[in-house]
């Protein structure tokens, strides 16, 4: 049961979440420009790093909000998705 | 007869015990009477009484006696017979009590077909320290913790504190070591900041210091006089964890070492010094280490006599040596048992040389005794930590597996469990630990000094011998050595794993099934590792790794898990305005998500069939009406709400006017159908959205998720108001006279009220509403909704309004009938995540002049496909047969060899009155294009033939849904 830190509620158990997938994954903004690849891409494939993801997850059992975190998947080690290192990537 | 009950109960001036004396206690196994004391465990007392023997073993019926005074125990199990039946309880652990009845298993007990009526419960604390395991170590670590005033949590499997400083003799500050005990005991008890739970295992130790612990709260009283729960599951969120959880002796391996009477060495002292009980009147000691020598005092000192001591070290200790010898007693140093004689119980070893290669020298000897005390080293007790995600190494010093980086980031481990044997050292990384955690938690303290103690452990580098070599075969006929005593598996066993290719220690584990039993590889495993590391030539035991530790450290009823959450506490249930009327009315129910809907309502003893016959004729002919309540309902607000229901929906809402509904369709991004439903335009900026009843909080979900991450622009607010209305679905060729008596100021005409428009009134009995003319049926429809609070009066006055009528109230099954024969879908039901829009033939549902959510995967190559199944019609040949739901379809000519071509499968299958026949909805590969032919469902040994038709059944010109043909 991982603890997971919801910028709005705090501390939480991973039982009030919802789990959201790869973060940054942006809905593409014409999607009848892209070729069959390209969509195909945005649709099934996501990183699947040993090490750091950066991942969506959503307070469902509390605040209802989205937000991201950064996320060890060895360790299970979670820390904030800051903004500014959203910037640089 | 005069001989006393307990024979091998030592007298009270030898040893005392932590057992009183002054109170019996009867209990009953395998029907003979056993009297133990309170304080004894049901092996002590079975020891006590002179019995070693317990069931023969699993597979080879060989007899078998009490092994360890621990949850390693792979042959004491028994099965409790009193109260709800339970079987594998360890009698190492089972604490007696009056009344008490069990029967020995061998190795395989039964689930008792009786309701489990003890109560089971949970409970979710936070704590700053969680200290695992009350030995020294644990001790050192809660008395700091706690007195720098954190929140300390101490956990222990056993009734009372002290881990195995009570099964033996050591001193610390010049008095005895369980006087410590006591006062470190009260010191904590004491402090209300301390959490004590003894009789309690931590299972499990997870992600984020998160620990499962299961806390017997009333094994050990009979059921007569325990009240609450049997057991409590606590849930624990630790800031720092502190593991003190032990080490398990290892058993040794030689021809027959599972003969009663052979027993761990560690064992024999917790049966003399905890429970007062001498297992044996002449003990043979055989050990890699300088552990067991205590074990051959504790004997001695009891009376009984030890006539060798067999070391495999050349060079025992000195003062070890000499210390038992002044005892009376032999060493054999360089030695080890090849063999236990005598049969079924030990009356005899067979001890020969081992020279440094390990191969036998000399001639053995034999040497009378009753019992058999091993040692073939320690095993830290690693599991939690590694099951917390810590990795494990051998440690060649001392013998064992042993925690990487016992300080980790998560659980700190100390004592015995990272190998320390000794008690100054134990006390030592137990005070450390406990102030470090403390610390961290905010909680500042320094640790005090260590007290003088004289060791118990004494430390000297150990010789594991893992398989000794028999006298005359080769390891391949090692058929009587064995490495698990609960599987019955021996060196043979690992041996043949290899033969076979496997080299794998998780490969070994499976083919020979050795660790899989109750104790998990608690006792079997490092020793099965060292037998195979040997025959794989490998350096040492840690290239062959262990197995994976897994939760639970010992095994824990599933009751437990459900704790209170059984029979209707299971699921929160959702039950509508009008609930109470559906059970006047004798409604047969069914869950739908968490709701209890009316399934149907039978008359006079009627069954399913006829009472939906009646209902869908009633419907069709006459009037009826629905409890509509459940579906999901949203409110979707927001000047931008028209733009978000375009990309949402496949059809478009923004060209929606005010006062009409509209169905619609949404898809994932994969383009699969996901929900469904109609939605009104309450006003410009204003929709009222309607789901399935199953998929409601998973649309409010989905919506959530694209206005947060991908439009937070959009202007757009969700509110779920499922639980604000109540609605009623009146449908029928007579409905319009129900509602226009119902609804005595709407104009219902076919002109006044068309198809898909909604108007606001208040009803004859005064209660405001709003009627949608929208149809699930194909029949003229009218939906009234209401504020939930007066579903009931809705319910009452509709009914009222159509007695003279007839007015027939239907159930979801009818429901799903009338819509079948139209063609509805059902999503969930007639989809499943690979259906599109367009599989459903619903183009006309699908714009072209906008995006919505999955538009571009509908153009997909796979989607173009022209074999993908397609939502066809079926009719069974025989218009009596009916179709089960998710029957296959088969092409008639197809050959039945497997693998026989599916072409689809039949997703909704009814008897229908209106058709006078059985019919079907189904999904069939190009089914468009199969229309008029007839394929074959082969259910139950035989086929039924079946024709492709288009989906709808029923008045395919969709005349009745104004009323204007009458039936």
């Amino acid at each position: 049961m991982l603890l997971i830190r919801c910028p709005w509620c705090g501390d939480r158990d991973e039982v009030e979440f919802r789990y959201g997938g790869q973060a940054d994954v942006d809905y593409p903004a014409d999607p009848e420009r892209l070729d069959d690849t390209a969509w195909g891409n945005y649709l099934f494939v996501r990183a699947n790093p040993l090490g750091t993801l950066t991942e969506r997850w959503v307070h469902t059992a509390g605040c209802r909000r989205w937000f991201s975190v950064v996320r060890d998947t060895a360790t299970n080690e979670m820390s904030p998705d800051i903004p500014s290192r959203r910037e640089s990537r | 007869m005069t001989s006393s009950p307990n024979p091998h109960r030592l007298n009270a001036s030898v040893r005392s015990g932590r057992i009183d004396r002054a109170r019996a206690i009867d209990c009953t196994v395998d029907g003979r009477r056993v009297r133990g004391h309170p304080g004894d465990t049901l092996a002590s007392a079975l020891l006590a009484c002179g019995i070693t023997e317990v069931g023969p073993s699993i597979h080879r019926g060989r007899a078998r006696g009490v092994f360890t005074a621990d949850c390693t125990e792979p042959n004491a199990l028994v099965q409790r017979l009193d109260g709800c039946p339970e079987p594998m309880l360890p009698a190492t652990e089972l604490e007696i009590y009056e009344g008490l009845e069990v029967r020995t298993l061998s190795g395989v007990g039964w689930l008792s077909g009786q309701r489990d009526t003890a109560g089971y419960d949970k409970k979710f604390v936070r704590s700053d320290v969680v200290v695992v395991g009350a030995g020294p170590a644990g001790l050192a670590a809660s008395l700091v913790a706690a007195r720098g005033g954190a929140r300390v949590m101490l956990i222990d499997q056993h009734r009372e504190l002290g881990g195995t400083l009570p099964d033996g003799q050591a001193h610390v500050s010049g008095h005895p070591a369980t006087e410590w005990v006591g006062r470190a005991a009260r010191e904590l008890a004491e402090n209300e900041n301390v959490r004590i739970l003894t009789r309690s295992v931590a299972l499990g130790c997870y992600d984020h210091n998160y620990l499962l612990v299961a806390e017997r709260r009333a094994e050990h009283l009979p059921v007569w006089r325990s009240s609450g729960p049997r057991q409590r599951l606590w849930h624990v969120r630790a800031g720092q964890v502190v593991l003190a959880t032990g080490a398990h002796e290892r058993p040794l391996v030689f021809a027959d070492n599972d003969r009663p009477g052979v027993m761990l060495a560690s064992a024999v002292r917790s049966y003399v010094n905890r429970y007062a009980v001498l297992p044996g009147r002449e003990g043979v000691v055989f050990t890699t280490s300088d552990s067991a020598y205590a074990t051959a005092l504790d004997l001695l000192s009891c009376g009984a006599r030890v006539p060798a001591i067999v070391d495999t070290r050349a060079e025992p200790p000195a003062r070890l040596v000499e210390q038992v010898r002044a005892a009376g007693a032999q060493v054999y140093p360089g030695s080890v048992v090849t063999a236990a004689t005598g049969e079924p119980g030990v009356t005899g070893v067979r001890i020969a040389g081992l020279d440094g290669n390990g191969s036998l020298t000399g001639t053995p000897v034999e040497v009378g005794c009753d019992l058999l005390a091993v040692s073939g080293g320690w095993n830290p007790a690693v599991q939690l930590f590694a099951q917390s995600g810590g990795t494990v190494r051998w440690d060649p010093v001392v013998a064992g597996f042993v925690p990487d980086s016992p300080g980790g980031r998560s659980a700190r481990v100390v004592g015995a469990a990272r190998g320390t044997y000794d008690l100054a050292g134990c006390l030592a990384q137990g005070f450390a630990a406990g102030a470090e955690a403390a610390t961290v938690a905010g909680f500042r303290v320094a640790p005090p000094a260590v007290p003088q103690v004289d060791g118990d452990r004494p430390v000297g580098r150990p010789r594991p011998v893992w398989a000794v070599p028999d006298e005359s075969r080769p390891r391949r006929e090692c058929t009587e050595h064995f490495v698990d005593l609960q599987r019955d598996a021996t060196v043979a066993d690992v041996h043949a794993a290899t033969e076979t290719g496997m080299r794998s220690v998780q490969h070994v584990k499976r083919y020979t099934t050795v660790s899989t039993g109750v104790e998990q590889g608690k006792s079997s495993g490092v020793n099965t590792i060292g037998v195979l590391a040997e025959t794989l030539a490998a350096s040492s035991p840690g290239e062959v790794g262990t197995t994976t530790f897994r939760p639970p450290y010992t095994p824990v009823p599933l009751a437990l898990f459900a704790g209170r959450t059984r029979g209707p506490l299971y699921d929160p249930v959702r039950t509508t305005p009008m609930h109470t009327r559906h059970e006047q009315a004798g409604a047969v129910f069914e869950d739908v998500g968490q709701w209890k809907r009316a399934r149907y309502y039978p008359k006079n003893g009627e069954d399913m069939e006829t009472a939906v016959l009646r209902e869908c004729a009633a419907a069709r002919t006459g009037v009826a009406l629905q409890d509509v309540s459940t579906l999901g309902r949203i409110e979707v607000v927001g000047s931008d709400a028209p733009v978000f229901l375009d990309r949402v929906y496949t059809n478009k809402f923004s060209n929606l006017p005010v006062g009409k509904a509209r169905y619609g369709v949404m898809c994932g991004a994969d383009g699969m159908v996901l929900d469904d439903g109609v939605s009104l335009r309450l006003a410009e900026d204003r929709y009222l959205m309607s789901t399935t009843t199953g998929g409601a909080a998973k649309v409010l979900d989905w919506l959530e998720e694209w206005l947060q991450t991908e439009w937070p622009k959009l202007d757009v607010y969700c509110t779920s108001v499922t639980e604000q209305w109540a609605a009623v679905a009146v449908v029928g060729p007579d409905s319009r006279t129900v509602v226009g008596r119902l609804a005595p100021e709407l104009d219902v005409s076919a002109e006044g009220f068309g198809f898909m428009r909604f108007a606001e009134t208040v009803l004859r009995n005064g209660v405001p509403a709003r009627v949608a003319r929208v149809s699930f049926s194909g029949e003229l429809a009218f939906e009234v909704n209401v504020a939930r609070w007066y579903g009931q009066a809705l319910w009452d006055a509709a009914m009222e309004a159509g007695r003279d009528l007839g007015i027939t109230p239907y159930g979801t099954e009818t429901m799903h009938v009338l819509r079948a024969e139209k063609g509805f879908v059902i999503v969930g039901q007639d989809t499943d995540g690979t259906v599109t829009p367009l599989d459903l033939g619903m183009n006309w549902a699908v714009s072209r002049s906008k995006d919505f959510i999955g538009k571009r995967s509908l153009s997909r190559p796979e989607m173009l496909r022209a074999d993908r199944k397609h939502l066809v019609g079926l009719l069974p040949v025989d218009g009596h047969s009916l179709l089960p739901e998710g029957a296959h379809l088969v092409d008639q000519r197809a050959p039945r060899r497997p693998p026989v071509p599916m072409l689809g499968h039949v997703t909704s299958s009814y008897r229908s009155a209106a058709l006078g026949r059985t019919f079907a909805l189904g999904l069939v590969s190009g089914g468009r294009e199969r229309v008029g032919e007839v394929l074959r469902a082969p259910v139950g040994g035989t086929d039924i033939e079946v024709e492709v038709t288009t989906p709808v059944f029923y008045d395919e010109e969709g005349v009745r849904r104004d009323g204007a043909a009458q039936g």
